[in-house]
């Protein structure tokens, strides 16, 4: 009796196709609502002009504040994407449906956190010369800059998505996140700062991007457990 | 059928200080139609999540072929469709991408069909136009659509019929009763009568709660 | 649901039960009272009136007798938080559930309590009430994690959601704590030349750092009672519909 279901079923599809269809969904959605897609580099855009509003103009001062205020103002930016990632998903029902899939989460939410930080921490990388420029951070201190940015702001994604993942069920997830999630940033921001402020004097950046690019693989081993956990738990409640 | 397709025992569930229902134990065979009923609030969508596996807040024991649900968790899905209260269809996609990401999570799901089962739903011309220009009663037809492309043997419902016309609650009517006849079980709730779709078992979870 | 699970020892079951939680905190409550009182009554005066004052700082080192204690404290119980989330969320066993809901107000206020400490030390030691000393830096970051975590267990309506969410978190922290000590330490030594170190010091002398031990083990009394005591009144409030909880506030 059971012969026809189930019968024309297709091989499980692979690993690598479900990785690419989740990413390749998660950027035409981003894709598609444009204003809120530039919205993270506007705030970073707008944290980095306060500075010199508040603090002082002056380019050798500023210089010398760079590193640390770029870094700052990526991690806040980072951090007002974040409560989006899941969201969405959990107020259309289509969270339940993923949890449902006999596919391992872990590669979906991976593949969701990518996408998010294609969109959030390589764009804010992109822009960080032109932040450079208004900051006085010497040229030299640029590749570094970049290059922090790149390792740091995946693990930013990944240690925020975990936060997402816990507060998505709440109707105010807002400042809570930011609560949970900011401590856990710290060691990325001070490795990150670091490596800028080594660029600028010379010094040897390897050792820095080498800190960076642990934590960011012990955050892509780490991170997807407790995001996927989390988001059962979430919706369980 | 030596064993259950899926069997119940003792589910306790209790919410915001209210048992919802305690000891429920049923069966549920293959080529059966369930219907759980119960007023508003007596806990029908939190049973169906218990069962899909998205609520854990219960205690009590789920056995999916014999075997304890925790521990054949990937089978379990694998050979699940379930169908809750939000439609599961992102607005800025179109009904035919909706489709397609499904049909990427469960391999139960023929991507192969998908155009056959948006004529089906009554959505053939709103293929490519952006989920989100759709009525509510139309959102919920994409994820109905679901429905004929799975060929999972369980379907756990969640008022498939709510905002649908009486043609469409007919046609799932019958695509119900096909999946019955094929060897599948579908476990549901609804306002409405279900009419020809066979024999249909009801569990009340109003008297349930009065025994806890 | 308890049966099935036989490899684990009995005790780890009855533990699970909140009833003879209850009861067994019951009986050890006073034992721990009398060792809490004595040993912190007796490490405070040995310490404050008999131990001999630091050739460099005097009298105002004392207060590491309250300031080491507290931080060691508040550490560990950020443990204890973290791996009894981890025992409730994998044996789904609320008794674990609410020892993790009860660490967490006792270990953040043990953190401010080391912040307080260190910050009057600080004013004698290095002339301002607050200095970013890599220890005290992390200490307020572990304060942090610990008002993340209670921040969340408050968000969140259903208990044992708020119960997985909160242990999710703070295994999470748990993780972090190594990475985040490391790194502070070593921004510390980039932006700061040595200056004193609170508590990394020669080898103390045995009058100096047996009264420090005594103080330390009274820490642990004392944490231990108000554990139990916040314990049984979790139990009594979640179990407040059961039977046997019933009985026990009608007997009073």
């Amino acid at each position: 009796m059971n012969q026809q279901l189930g019968a024309s079923r297709r091989p499980d599809i692979g690993m690598g196709a479900l990785f690419a269809a989740t990413l390749k969904r998660d950027l035409k959605l981003s894709l598609r609502r444009k204003s809120e897609l530039v919205n993270p580099l506007i705030f970073f855009l707008m944290v980095i002009t306060l500075f010199p509003l508040g603090v002082s103009p002056e380019p050798g001062f500023l210089a010398e504040l760079a590193p640390g205020v770029i870094w700052v103002a990526a991690l806040l930016a980072t951090l007002l994407s974040m409560d989006s990632l899941f969201r969405t998903d959990f107020d259309d029902g289509s969270l339940e449906q993923l949890l449902l899939s006999p596919q391992p989460l872990m590669l979906v939410v991976v593949a969701k956190v990518l996408a998010h930080w294609m969109l959030t921490g390589l764009a804010l990388t992109l822009v960080a010369p032109l932040i450079s420029v208004m900051l006085f951070l010497p040229a030299e201190g640029v590749p570094g800059l970049m290059l922090s940015l790149l390792l740091g702001t995946p693990t930013l994604s990944l240690v925020g998505a975990i936060g997402a993942a816990l507060t998505v069920g709440l109707k105010r997830g807002g400042v809570l996140i930011s609560l949970l999630v900011l401590p856990l940033y710290i060691p990325v921001l001070i490795f990150g700062t670091g490596a800028v402020q080594a660029a600028v004097t010379g010094l040897p950046l390897g050792g820095y991007l080498a800190l960076l690019g642990a934590l960011l693989a012990l955050g892509i081993v780490l991170a997807p457990l407790a995001i996927g956990a989390a988001l059962r738990i979430s919706v369980s409640g | 059928m030596s064993q259950a397709m899926l069997k119940v025992e003792n589910l306790f569930c209790e919410r915001d200080d209210r048992v919802l229902f305690d000891q429920l134990s049923f069966d549920v065979d293959s080529g059966e139609i369930v219907q759980i009923e119960g007023a508003n609030g007596s806990g029908k969508t939190t049973l169906l999540r218990i069962l899909s596996g998205l609520s854990r807040n219960y205690e009590g024991d789920i056995y999916w072929q014999g075997e304890p649900v925790d521990r054949v968790r990937d089978e379990f899905r694998s050979e699940l469709l379930y169908f809750g209260h939000q439609p599961g269809v992102k607005a800025l996609l179109t009904p035919e991408e909706n489709l397609h990401w499904y049909c990427a999570l469960h391999a139960s799901l023929d991507p192969a069909r998908v155009q056959e089962a948006l004529e089906q739903v009554g959505l053939r011309g709103f293929e490519d136009v952006p989920c989100h220009t759709l009525s509510a009663g139309q959102h919920r037809r994409v994820s109905l659509a679901r429905l004929y492309l799975s060929d999972a043997r369980l379907w756990i419902l969640d008022e498939p019929f709510t905002a649908i016309d009486k043609r469409g609650v007919a046609a799932k009517e019958a695509l119900i009763g096909r999946h019955v006849a094929r060897g599948g079980s579908v476990i549901l709730t609804t306002h409405q009568d279900l009419q020809g779709s066979g024999a249909v078992r009801s569990i009340n979870l109003d008297r349930q709660g009065e025994r806890g | 649901m308890v049966e099935k699970k036989k490899w684990l020892p009995r005790w780890f079951y009855q533990l699970a039960s909140p009833r003879w939680c209850f009861q067994i905190c019951g009986k050890l409550l006073p034992g721990f009272s009398v060792a809490a009182l004595v040993l912190l009554l007796g490490g405070m005066v040995w310490a404050l009136l008999f131990a001999p004052a630091d050739y460099q700082q005097g009298n105002s080192f004392r207060i590491i007798y309250l300031h080491v204690p507290s931080a060691i404290l508040a550490q560990s119980c950020y443990m204890l938080m973290a791996v009894a989330g981890a025992i409730g969320l994998i044996w789904k066993m609320k008794v674990a559930d609410m020892v993790a809901k009860s660490c967490a107000p006792i270990g953040a206020t043990m953190a401010v309590l080391a912040l307080l400490t260190g910050a009057i030390w600080g004013k004698p030691t290095w002339g301002s009430w607050w200095v970013w000393d890599a220890r005290l830096t992390s200490m307020l970051i572990l304060l942090f994690l610990y008002l993340g975590v209670m921040a969340l267990n408050s968000a969140i309506e259903s208990e044992s959601t708020a119960a997985q969410a909160s242990a999710v978190l703070s295994l999470v922290g748990l993780v972090n704590i190594p990475i985040i000590k490391y790194s502070v330490e070593w921004w510390n030594t980039l932006h700061q030349p040595a200056t004193f170190k609170l508590t990394e010091r020669p080898a103390m002398p045995a009058d100096m750092w047996v009264p420090l031990l005594v103080m330390v083990v009274g820490f642990y009394c004392f944490f231990a009672v108000t554990l139990m005591l916040r314990l049984r009144n979790e139990i009594l409030r979640r179990e407040r519909r059961s039977g046997w909880v019933r009985d026990l506030l009608l007997s009073k």
